[in-house]
């Protein structure tokens, strides 16, 4: 297997996933061959041409602005993994001395 | 009485008008048949039998009235376990979703419950969507009624299963590079990707969003097209949905069958019938052409040079999409946040390491990388410009030929564990099914043979945007004058 010059680490923490030692291992190994693979895009003659994100052209789909009865709050905090006084838990993201 | 299992939704749908069998009766059956086999299936991560049969009498009342509300009314339909019903669970087969119970209905969902259709089951899936044999479930292995060693297909291999083994009539699946047709060809029924935005992906777990649409699995290409009808609609939720009313298909269902004498234009790809694709493959398809040309259509060679870029610029741009959707799974809002964080940070990175499996890992950070600094424009805007080639080569084929026709896979289901270990191997048997979604063109699966092991073949046909209908007649017309579609795995 080749080891790809990926900066894994990096990736994940783009990513924001933790991975183990053998993960790391084989997504590295993986993404050389398949970066390999990718490669092949590059025969491609794509001078001039648009990038397209949708096939076809997607509209904005506008309602009219009348009120409705969105979901009750209760229903959108079960499934939570910690909610208190309407509100959903997370750690503390500012420290007191600051 | 007759079994109820292996009829179509459409005989059941006459069966319940001439009142000789009940919606109670017929979830019965598919309830009863799931708990003969699907131990050994696998199809259904879970199953609400209450909930199932309290909806059949609520069919069988309106009946009694002399109200049903569609020809769905009453006629059960598994749901792949990445669309939303109200009050029941959805994990997409992933440990981060395990305990997650949905607080609304997908549109999808809430078109079938008006319709009076019997909404039933969460079935099995690749995780997230993402695979092409269902192994990447984290919550169960799902079997090939075909073949028990086989893998089903995927990413919505619990639907084709389940339809296949005679434990629903009919399924919803959705389609990002082939997950419904393929596994639709690798258990021999009728799958079917729509239009982009011909139905709303309003409550579908995104994983591509560009790229995916929620579509009928059944036996028969009638049963998919009315299906299709029930869930097709515009929507204020979803702004990719097409706005407008739609033509529906069930009623051109015989389109080509009258028409025989008009002369349809079928164009093969030649790039698809090369060498290395198995005999019995290119035989059933050759044959398949063949009845075609035999019923007025013309068939011609034709040649869509950008094809062979498909896989690449499929899997730059999918994972680039599902590293950016599935960003919500953050271990905040979703049910499952690890124990071990502690800090705002790694309560992200915990959560996610403990909570994905390997392949969405693996594709989270291949999207993370080819849109990371440095290397979006060699990677995702270049597989973006590559899709807008692919598209136009698409537009190009269609001022020659109505359809393109080609296999749906170029192989039948292969034996589980066969490509676990090796990604590349298993992203390039989406060769046949990746352009459709890249091209946003509606596409359709249907059985056209079997292999000498006795292994169900698919045929493909592609579209120009908008002709569903088409597509489903097309089918229609071939597999009535063949027995493929009425075949029914033995041994199950």
């Amino acid at each position: 297997m080749n080891e790809s010059d990926v900066d894994i680490d990096h990736i994940a923490n783009l990513a924001r996933i933790e991975l183990s030692a053998e993960e790391k291992q084989k997504f590295s190994a993986d993404f050389g061959r398949l970066l390999e693979y990718f490669e092949k895009l590059k025969s491609a003659d794509v001078e001039g041409v648009e990038p397209c994100a949708h096939a076809f052209p997607v509209y904005n789909v506008l309602r009219d602005d009348v009120p409705a009865t969105p979901l009750p709050t209760e229903a959108l905090l079960k499934n939570a993994p910690a909610a208190r006084d309407n509100q959903i838990v997370v750690p503390r993201i500012v420290d007191d001395a600051s | 009485m007759e079994s109820l299992n292996f009829k179509t939704a459409t005989e059941l749908s006459e069966m319940l008008s001439r009142k000789t069998v009940s919606a109670r009766e017929i979830m019965q059956a598919q309830l009863d048949r799931i708990a003969e086999i699907d131990g050994e299936v696998g199809a259904f991560i879970s199953v609400d039998p209450r909930d199932a049969l309290a909806q059949a009498d609520a069919s069988d009342a309106r009946r009694a009235a002399g109200t049903p509300l569609s020809a769905l009314d009453g006629i059960p339909v598994a749901i792949k376990d990445n669309i939303a019903v109200a009050n029941q669970p959805l994990s997409c087969a992933s440990k981060i979703l395990e305990k997650f119970v949905s607080p609304y209905d997908a549109t999808v969902i809430a078109n079938l419950k008006k319709c009076g259709a019997v909404v039933f089951g969460r079935t099995n899936m690749d995780e997230f969507a993402m695979g092409s044999s269902t192994e990447n479930s984290a919550l169960k292995k799902t079997s090939n009624p075909w073949n028990k060693d086989c893998v089903p297909g995927g990413s919505s291999g619990g639907s084709a299963a389940a339809v296949a083994a005679g434990m629903c009539p009919l399924a919803l699946g959705s389609d990002t590079g082939g997950s419904i047709r393929q596994p639709a060809s690798f258990c021999g029924i009728v799958g079917m990707k729509p239009t982009y935005g011909a139905v709303s992906r309003y409550g579908v777990t995104a994983f591509a969003s560009s790229l995916e649409q929620v579509g009928p699995m059944a036996r028969t290409a009638a049963d998919a097209a009315l299906l299709l009808d029930a869930i097709a609609s515009p929507d204020m939720h979803d702004s990719t949905a097409l706005p407008g009313a739609r033509e529906p298909a069930f009623p051109r269902i015989d389109d080509f069958s009258k028409n025989s004498g008009k002369k349809l234009r079928l164009g093969i790809p030649k790039e698809y019938l090369a060498g290395t694709l198995p005999a019995d493959i290119q035989n059933a398809v050759r044959a398949a052409a063949a009845w075609y040309e035999a019923h007025g259509c013309e068939i011609c060679e034709i040649s869509i040079p950008s094809l062979e870029l498909a896989i690449p610029a499929y899997y730059i741009i999918a994972t680039a999409e599902a590293s950016s959707n599935l960003a919500r799974f953050d271990g905040i809002r979703y049910t499952r946040r690890s124990k071990e964080a502690t800090d705002a940070i790694n309560i992200f990175s915990k959560s996610r390491g403990e909570g994905f499996g390997e392949e969405v890992k693996r594709r989270i950070l291949l999207g993370s990388y080819v849109l990371s600094a440095g290397y979006y424009d060699a990677y995702y805007l270049r597989a973006q410009k590559v899709r807008t080639l692919i598209r136009d080569d698409f537009g190009k084929a269609f001022e020659n030929v109505d359809f393109v026709m080609m296999p749906t896979t170029p192989e039948t289901a292969f034996p589980r564990g066969g490509k676990t270990e090796d990604p590349l191997t298993m992203y390039l048997g989406d060769v046949c099914t990746v352009p459709a979604n890249l091209a946003g063109l509606p596409a359709i699966s249907f059985p056209c043979g079997f292999s000498a092991e006795n292994m169900p073949i698919g045929l493909q046909l592609i579209g120009r945007q908008l002709a569903d209908a088409e597509l489903f007649s097309a089918a229609r017309a071939f597999e009535l004058a063949h027995d493929f579609s009425s075949r029914v795995p033995a041994g199950i």
